[in-house]
């Protein structure tokens, strides 16, 4: 008897409905693993082999405090969903992993190389889709960002924060928006679509890509700019020149005055 | 033989008598003696500073445009190249960047302001602390702290005409201040205003107020002050030689003429070297001022700091009655605060001579240490005032010092009200220290250090006498007793004397009551027998 | 106490001590010298002025210690002209101190108070001189020049009148309106739900004919914020509630102190803070003041969706906004 006689004469069985749903699912799961594989086997292994790395960094590193599966908890915030942007702009800028939790993360060296930086955030954007970190097209600011329109959208919607000059400013309770200077152009952008920390998220539809470059752009420019009359004394306006004007103003007035009324030799 | 100069030099003078008849006057004052001392030249640092305003300031009239009118911005900054802004604005960036020696002399004159201020605040505290407001400078005083406060205004407006976001923030707040007035505000500041706030009328109104009305006010009162000084004779401070009587000091011509004026120059090159190497409000940073925009770490100047600090420490206090709405929050530290520490300032002299019942003129200065009371009430308003201005840059120093803004706040909310009282305390024990060791001077003299060995074993330490114009200097000043209360007469009748009688003894005991008295010359007799 | 009893006594002025240059010739020639070059300096720094104002170009950049990047025009002018007026003040103290004349003089004080003579013939005179004006039986004349210069002290408050329009209504009204759309701050764009994340903060603006040329007097109180919070983490009444759409909620954000721009929105705590003076908003009860001297919260726009999806204001703002005012009556 043949194979297909056998099976047409057990089509009746019980069995048979639940094994021809089984046999389906493999038949449909195969076709699509099969169509959707990309052409080249090599870069699947890499890609998968760089979450890999991900997962075991993240697992030594910062599930202590996020989760063994990023899911969050008590001390810090879930990561699924944050996206490769938030991965790149917390570790790269050293704030995670955080030393004291005390305080507001702060910017320092960081402790992980680039290529680690790369798979944690491989890892992340693998749990579930997030901003993606830009590229180097979409990072073009010389060419695609204007100063000026930088400059008007810096200030209506940065300055509060970080001060009409980038030079960072105070928030509530000790935490403070730091300084934008001496920042990379890619963290000034993952920073504006991610939203870390205390920062509220701008995303794409409410500040465009290319305003996002002309806030770069300008920045940028603030930092290389010299100072048109003379020291700058920090950016921040009256209070370091009122300090200045007493101290070195009528400090060095006082004392030539004192030179003048006291008598020659 | 005359020479050729005092040929020409005899032509003018005799050009000039035989229009005015002044070589009588002018032969006068030529003469006139100045006493030398180095704090008696903060009035000056103000007076040559204000000099430096009038002439930095007539520059820039050249080229600042006082209008609110908008345009588009098209010039040498780059960064701001098409944006919207006013026609102050826009020329206060041509002057900074396409006016040679414009921006120089924008820092020029915004470093004299605030020298001025500054010099006038120093000014102040000596003359205070020396006692030179009393009898017959009372009213000099009072033109002195109209001066002061005149200031204030005009620097703030002087700053706030560039019309850029710091500024015009300044001048929201004021705008707030002014609506706040129970009653009139809205329509107060409606009509400075003309209308909603920004307006287009306020830039051009304060450019008239700031240089027309106010120098010309300034102008009248700096006479006026340097007038009674003149005629009245400087203070000099106490010490051998010096009396009530006299005034011991240095001609006008050469030596003050010199000095003065060379001193004119100094300050004039010291405000310049700062316009030189200290960037000062680079308003092209801050961008032109619209109302939706805003500056982290915004303060106004520091003669305005103060202000600031008790706006912001100020409790949210606001009643709600009847349909009407006070805003004590705002009137409190912006009006009633101020109002009470200046007008308590200006009637100083006339409490002090009140409470002492000191109706003598005074031309010797005092040394604070002989005054611990109006010392001590000097540092108390001193220790407020600072705390104020702390706490108006609050959130510059939680940013600098990596602390909490909510924490500066309620440190300086109760240092505003702990710390004046300590610092009266301590002031006044310092000052009769001090005055113990002027008595102990006296008798004693000067520790030298050298120990020395007696025959019997005893060690002492040599003491060497002071010299007799410093035995003068520490005992010359006067220490008059306190107000007593009126006694009962004769036949037991208590006098009338009401609550302001009280007061008064009260206020006297306490500037006078405590002093250490201070040696005569009985007590130095005594002690020149073979004591060391 | 002790000014009963003999104080001590004034030794006088102290002996007058000379100068090395007014008794040592080389020692004077030696000051005469420190003088001059202390006027030749001036006039090194009012030649680097007058070099630096001319041939130095004015965008030219020079790295210096302690002062940084620094243009060289404005350093160059500034430092000539400081240092030459500087050392001409120099020159000459130096000279008054060290060449001419030190001795101390004393001239006499006279009391401010005028003789008694003086005093008396004033009076007399004042007296005798008024008097013959009879002011006191003129009291028609008194009467009547008190009303004519009163009245016309009146005329420049007058004049004053058309300072400004009278308030009214304009503190009480906004552009807001219902059905105006929200438009962002800069760019005029309206805006969609979709378009703002969870956390985000929104500057808007009123939609108006004419956005090219807003008056800032509008803007001054039109501007608003929109945030976006999850709208489980609002606690509002439920008439409040109703004003929010999908967890976005509007204010006003010129702030209720003093009118300052309230923008600093911190995603994490929720609150906004003004700059000027540390006032602090809770978002999710309604902008209610949590720390600083605002006294009410900001107030809220009742926003809601039109037709095409576009977020727009469901009615006006229901309070003043800004800061408060004596005829401010909620």
């Amino acid at each position: 008897m043949s194979l297909f006689k056998w099976l047409t004469g057990k089509r009746r069985h019980r069995a048979m409905a639940p094994a021809l749903l089984v046999f389906g699912l493999f038949l449909i799961g195969g076709i699509y693993s099969i169509a959707a594989a990309p052409n080249n086997a090599t870069a699947s292994n890499a890609k998968s082999a760089l979450i890999e790395e991900g997962k075991n960094i993240f697992a030594r590193g910062c599930s202590s405090c996020h989760g063994l599966n990023a899911e969050g908890g008590s001390i810090a915030p879930s990561l699924i969903g944050v996206g490769a942007a938030s991965v790149d702009f917390q570790v790269a800028t050293g704030r995670m992993p955080m030393a004291d939790m005390s305080q507001q993360a702060k910017r320092k060296k960081p402790v992980y190389t680039p290529e680690e930086i790369a798979a944690l955030a491989a890892y992340v954007a693998s749990l579930a889709p997030g901003p993606a970190i830009p590229t180097a097209e979409q990072l073009d600011y010389e060419r695609n960002g204007n100063i000026a329109e930088g400059g008007e959208l810096f200030r209506t919607n940065c300055a509060m924060c970080h001060n009409a000059a980038a030079q960072g400013g105070a928030l509530t309770a000790g935490k403070y928006a730091p300084t934008l200077m001496g920042v990379e152009p890619v963290h000034i952008y993952e920073a504006m679509i991610t939203g870390p920390q205390s920062m509220p998220v701008f995303g794409d539809r409410a500040i465009t890509p290319e305003e996002k470059l002309s806030i770069i752009k300008w920045i940028k420019s603030v930092e290389t700019e010299g100072n048109y009359a003379g020291a700058s004394l920090g950016k921040v306006g009256p209070v370091t020149e009122g300090l200045l004007g007493w101290v070195l103003g009528i400090g060095s007035l006082i004392g030539i005055a004192i030179w003048l009324a006291t008598k020659a030799r | 033989m005359i020479t050729r100069r005092e040929k020409i030099a005899g032509g003018v003078a005799n050009f000039i008598d035989e229009r005015t008849g002044a070589a009588k006057w002018v032969k006068k004052n030529l003469q006139k003696v100045f006493p030398d001392h180095w704090s008696f030249m903060l009035g000056e640092i103000a007076l040559y500073s204000f000099i430096i305003l009038l002439l930095s300031g007539t520059f820039l009239t050249f080229w600042f445009v006082p209008s609110q009118e908008e345009l588009v911005y098209n010039g040498s900054y780059q960064p701001l190249n098409g944006i919207k802004m006013s026609a102050a604005y826009e020329s206060t960036l041509n002057i900074s960047f396409d006016v040679r020696g414009g921006l120089l002399m924008r820092q020029v004159h915004h470093w004299a302001a605030l020298l001025f201020l500054a010099a006038m605040v120093a000014h102040l505290l000596r003359v205070f602390f020396t006692g030179a407001f009393r009898k017959p400078r009372e009213l000099n005083w009072i033109f002195g702290v109209a001066l002061l406060t005149l200031g204030i205004v005009e620097g703030f407006l002087g700053y706030s005409l560039p019309d850029d976001l710091l500024s015009g923030t300044g001048i929201r707040i004021a705008e707030a201040i002014i609506q706040a007035l129970p009653v009139i505000g809205t329509y107060l500041a409606f009509f400075a205003f003309g209308g909603d706030f920004p307006g287009e009328l306020f830039i051009p109104r304060i450019y008239t107020v700031h240089v027309l009305l106010l120098p010309g006010i300034f102008l009248a009162l700096i006479t006026v002050h340097l007038m009674l000084v003149w005629y009245q004779k400087h203070t000099q401070y106490p010490g051998a030689g010096r009396t009530e009587k006299n005034v011991v000091g240095y001609p006008l011509l050469p030596v003050y003429m010199a000095k003065a004026g060379g001193f004119f120059f100094i300050v004039f090159g010291v405000t310049v070297l700062l316009g030189a190497f200290a960037s000062i409000n680079p308003i092209w940073i801050f961008g032109p001022y619209t109302p939706t925009q805003i500056s982290a770490g915004s303060q106004p100047d520091w003669y305005m700091g103060w202000l600031d600090g008790l706006v912001r420490m100020a409790p949210p206090l606001e009643t709600h009655a009847f349909g009407y709405t006070i805003s004590w929050n705002i009137l409190i530290p912006g009006l009633i605060i101020p109002g009470i520490i200046f007008t308590g300032m200006a009637l100083y002299p006339f409490i002090e001579a009140w409470a002492t019942g000191d109706k003598r003129e005074h031309h010797l200065l005092d040394r604070p240490r002989n005054a611990p009371t109006r010392t001590a009430i000097g540092a108390m308003s001193l220790t407020f005032m600072i705390v104020a201005l702390i706490n108006g840059g609050n959130d510059l120093i939680a940013t600098h010092f990596g602390l909490s803004i909510n924490q500066i706040m309620w440190g300086t909310r109760i240092s505003i009200i702990l710390l004046p009282p300590l610092a009266y305390i301590i002031t006044k024990r310092v000052c009769l220290s001090l005055q113990r060791y002027d008595r102990e001077l006296v008798l004693h003299g000067r520790e030298t250090g050298r120990l020395v060995m007696l025959p019997h074993g005893e060690y002492i330490e040599v003491h060497e006498p002071i010299s007799p114009e410093k035995a003068y200097l520490l005992t010359q000043h006067e220490q008059a007793p306190p107000l007593e209360a009126p006694s009962a007469d004769a036949n037991g009748v208590a006098p009338r004397g009401g609550i302001k009688s009280r007061i008064r003894t009260r206020l006297s005991k306490a500037l006078l009551g405590e002093q250490i008295a201070k040696p005569t010359a009985e007590d130095v007799k005594a002690l020149e027998g073979g004591h060391h | 106490m002790s000014n009963e009893i003999e104080p001590l006594a004034d030794p006088g002025l102290p002996h007058h001590v000379h100068r090395k240059a007014d008794t040592d010739p080389k020692a004077e020639k030696r000051a005469e010298r420190q003088v001059s070059i202390l006027f030749l300096l001036s006039t090194a720094g009012t030649l680097l002025f007058i070099y630096s104002f001319i041939f130095i170009p004015t965008d030219i950049f020079v790295f210096l210690p302690l002062l940084g990047k620094v243009n060289a025009h404005n350093l160059g002018i500034g430092a000539g002209l400081g240092f030459a007026l500087f050392f001409i003040g120099a020159g000459a103290v130096h000279w008054a101190k060290t060449l001419m004349p030190d001795e101390e003089v004393i001239a006499q004080r006279h009391t401010m108070r005028s003789s008694d003579e003086d005093r008396a013939s004033f009076v007399e005179t004042v007296k005798a001189e008024a008097g013959k004006v009879q002011l006191g039986r003129r009291s028609m004349i008194k009467r009547t020049l008190g009303l004519a210069l009163g009245l016309v002290g009146l005329s420049p408050i007058i004049l004053l009148r058309d300072l400004g329009p009278l308030p009214e209504q304009r503190l009480l009204k906004t552009t807001w309106d219902k059905g105006v759309r929200i438009v962002t701050d800069p760019g005029n764009r309206p805006i969609k739900p979709e378009d703002l994340e969870v956390g985000a903060i929104a500057h808007v603006l009123p939609e108006i004919k004419d956005p090219e040329h807003r008056k800032l007097s509008d803007i001054g109180k039109d501007a608003a914020i929109l945030i976006r919070v999850r709208p489980s983490e609002l606690k509002l009444s439920a008439e409040r509630m109703a004003w929010t759409h999908e967890g976005i909620i509007a204010f006003s954000k010129i702030c209720s102190h003093m009118g300052c721009p309230v923008a600093l929105y911190e995603q994490q705590t929720k609150h906004l803070l003004c700059p000027c003076h540390q006032s602090t908003f809770d978002v999710p009860t309604g902008a209610k003041v949590i720390f600083g001297p605002a006294a009410r919260p900001l107030p809220q726009l009742s926003i809601t969706v039109d037709s095409e999806g576009y977020l727009v204001a469901a009615a006006p703002f229901n309070e003043p906004v800004g800061p408060s005012f004596w005829e401010r009556n909620i």
